[in-house]
């Protein structure tokens, strides 16, 4: 009995609190992540924080499952729904299987948008992409073009001749490549993104292209292999590694100074924007083809056929941030 | 004065009287811990006494318990299925290839529940024909049901589920009852018959208690156990359906993990994991109780780890207090 009244006092105690912090007009925007403990996901937890810091009146709710299930997923959505929470923005772990549930929460009057990875287009009101191909092709040859201003050599160490990403990065690269002046494409290789085959294709660019003053490899196994050729082979300072890839597995190579900058989607900027565009959906904002949508410091994001947008270019690391963000993803 | 000495005198069927046996038992306490669970759950959030909200809840555990329920049974008959999981991958497969082929709800509904009857078989050919041990041959299988999904699907999903499909995992009988709450219900009056009131059901405790002794004293061993892993695989069969059912989709990676929560929703429920013991109420009760607590943590947002340890620690109390009551009574008595 004295344990019964314990628990009826606290309830009653955290019940008065939460009353007292939980402003009536706060509007509730859920952040669901693949599964919580992952660096990358807490850091767009942060982006989250923030949008909801600058807006003011409102409260995030950051939550996943404990592994990244769709069944795990279900169970949150139906907790949010349950919750009458305001919005939903999601980082699905199956694109399908979470499509019912989502249904349920947009019927019931909850804004359900997915950021990252993709719920299907019944399944949400719009999705939002970290980048978009051209923007990306655009990044990697300007990461090259940054240290090169009188022009040079490239050559670009690719995944596989078939991965569909890389080629369509590549092939919108050289559609802008007239707007770097001096820089030369000299070869495409394929290092399969495997560790030693990518590796042994960059010490064969090295030897082929005495010239060669950067290496693009918008594949994040590559990058790292690539750097770690040129830092064997002595070339640090004459061949500058860039691309694609993840600050964690880049930060030796930084400091080491054969990569100058790299990029990669910047995930508290992710948080951000989803928290944004989830906020603007809430006030009265339609999500249809070609609707406009506001993302707070990020600007606009534009949606296409799918309801789909991207939020920005990719986001440049370099000796300034990489350690920062090595700790995160 | 010597006849009343003579004249008869009621001699006790059992130890304990029926109401006495009745509040020391298991099933009473998780009974006490179902409706402080609700208490507290209500009073915690604003959203909990919502009859919807707390039908939307029940999706939970409704899958897991069925499977519980045939599971139950295996574990009082001193065996285990860890293949359940699996099942419900190949079987949710299966019914994806039948999608493809073309195939409407009422033949889905029988590949579904076919292909959990077969890998059941499979399991209790193995466990009873060759006699090899239920733990060895269901992580065994575990692995190869599920690997031949993976084979099936690989990165793919099979989508495309005809309408009439989504019934079973998103359908209401009447008002906020939905078709897997009833169905959950229905097989949760079913097992307690089937364990409780038959011979079937006495035979599986004989055989939990000494398989030897019930073999010796007629009971068909290896037909009884046969059947026990039937059922699992039919109920794995039938929350593949409702689960499938409920997602739309299936992907290889389907109900990954339900096994070790089947297993301790039954343990919960008071059935001895060394067999011999435990009852189906008991199994309905902790299936409450584990859907509840789930919902009522989501409810105020507490991180899904906290949810992992507090079964932990549930799950160890369980089986750890009838030890040390034991033990306490004993140096009481001495």
């Amino acid at each position: 009995m004295k344990i019964l009244k314990a628990l009826m006092v606290t309830t009653a105690v955290s019940l008065a609190l939460m009353a007292g912090t939980a402003h009536a007009e706060n509007k509730k925007i859920a952040l669901v992540v693949k599964a919580l403990g992952i660096g990358f996901f807490e850091a767009a937890n942060k982006g989250a924080q923030e949008a909801a810091k600058e807006l003011g009146d409102v409260e995030i709710i950051y939550t996943g499952p404990t592994s990244t299930t769709a069944e795990g997923q279900i169970e949150v959505i139906n907790s949010l729904v349950a919750q009458k929470v305001d919005a939903i923005a999601i980082s699905a772990n199956d694109k399908d299987a979470l499509v019912p549930a989502l249904k349920k929460a947009m019927d019931r009057g909850i804004k359900v948008i997915s950021w990252d990875s993709g719920v299907a287009p019944e399944g949400r009101l719009m999705h939002l992409n970290p980048s978009s191909n051209p923007l990306i092709g655009n990044m990697i040859i300007k990461l090259a073009a940054d240290y090169l201003p009188d022009g040079g050599d490239v050559a670009v160490l690719s995944a596989s001749a078939t991965a569909t990403n890389q080629n369509t990065w590549i092939e919108e690269m050289k559609k802008v490549q007239g707007n770097y002046k001096g820089i030369n494409v000299v070869a495409t290789v394929y290092g399969d993104d495997l560790a030693d085959k990518s590796y042994r294709e960059t010490q064969g660019l090295i030897q082929s292209y005495p010239n060669l003053k950067a290496i693009i490899a918008p594949t994040s196994v590559g990058i790292v292999a690539a750097a770690q050729a040129v830092e064997d082979a002595g070339k640090v300072g004459q061949i500058n590694v860039t691309g694609l890839g993840l600050p964690s597995e880049m930060a030796g190579h930084v400091k080491a100074g054969s990569s100058k900058s790299f990029a990669i989607w910047n995930p508290i900027d992710l948080g951000y924007s989803a928290t944004m565009i989830a906020y603007d959906l809430i006030g009265g904002a339609e999500a249809k083809p070609s609707a406009e949508l506001k993302m707070g410091r990020m600007g606009t994001v534009k949606l296409d056929d799918n309801n789909e947008g991207a939020m920005a270019d990719p986001f440049v690391y370099d000796a300034k941030n990489v350690e920062e963000f090595a700790k995160i993803f | 004065m010597a006849e009343a000495h003579l004249s008869p005198r009621a001699i006790p069927d059992r130890l304990q009287s029926r109401g006495n046996r009745l509040l020391k038992s298991w099933e009473s306490l998780l009974l006490v811990v179902a409706v402080l669970v609700f208490t507290i759950n209500s009073f915690a959030s604003p959203y909990f006494l919502d009859p919807w909200n707390l039908s939307d809840a029940t999706f939970n555990f409704t899958e897991k318990a069925m499977i519980a329920f045939a599971m139950a049974l295996v574990i009082i008959a001193g065996e285990i299925d860890l293949s359940v999981a699996s099942i419900i991958a190949l079987s949710s497969t299966a019914m994806g290839l039948a999608v493809s082929f073309g195939f409407d709800t009422p033949m889905l509904v029988v590949v579904g529940l076919g292909t959990g009857v077969l890998c059941g078989a499979i399991n209790g050919l193995l466990i009873t024909g060759l006699g090899l041990p239920s733990i060895v041959v269901t992580i065994g299988t575990m692995s190869l049901f599920r690997g031949l999904s993976f084979i099936i699907l690989g990165d793919k999903a099979f989508t495309g589920y005809p309408a009439s499909f989504a019934y079973f995992g998103q359908g209401y009988v009447w008002w906020v009852f939905s078709f897997e709450l009833v169905l959950f219900a229905v097989f949760a009056v079913i097992y307690s018959v089937l364990l409780h009131k038959t011979n079937f059901g006495r035979a599986v405790y004989a055989i939990g208690n000494n398989q030897t002794a019930a073999l010796f004293s007629g009971v068909r061993v290896g037909r009884v156990k046969f059947i026990l892993f039937l059922l699992t695989g039919l109920m794995a069969g039938i929350a593949s359906i409702c689960l499938t059912s409920r997602l739309g989709s299936t992907r290889p990676s389907i109900a990954l993990g339900v096994e070790l929560e089947v297993v301790t929703m039954v343990v919960l429920g008071g059935v001895s994991i060394l067999g011999g013991s435990g009852t189906v109420p008991g199994v309905v009760l902790a299936a409450f109780i584990m859907g509840m607590v789930t919902f009522g943590f989501g409810l105020l947002n507490v991180p899904g780890i906290v949810m992992s340890i507090f079964v932990g620690v549930l799950l160890i109390s369980v089986i750890a207090l009838p030890i040390l009551w034991a033990r306490a009574r004993r140096r009481v008595a001495h």
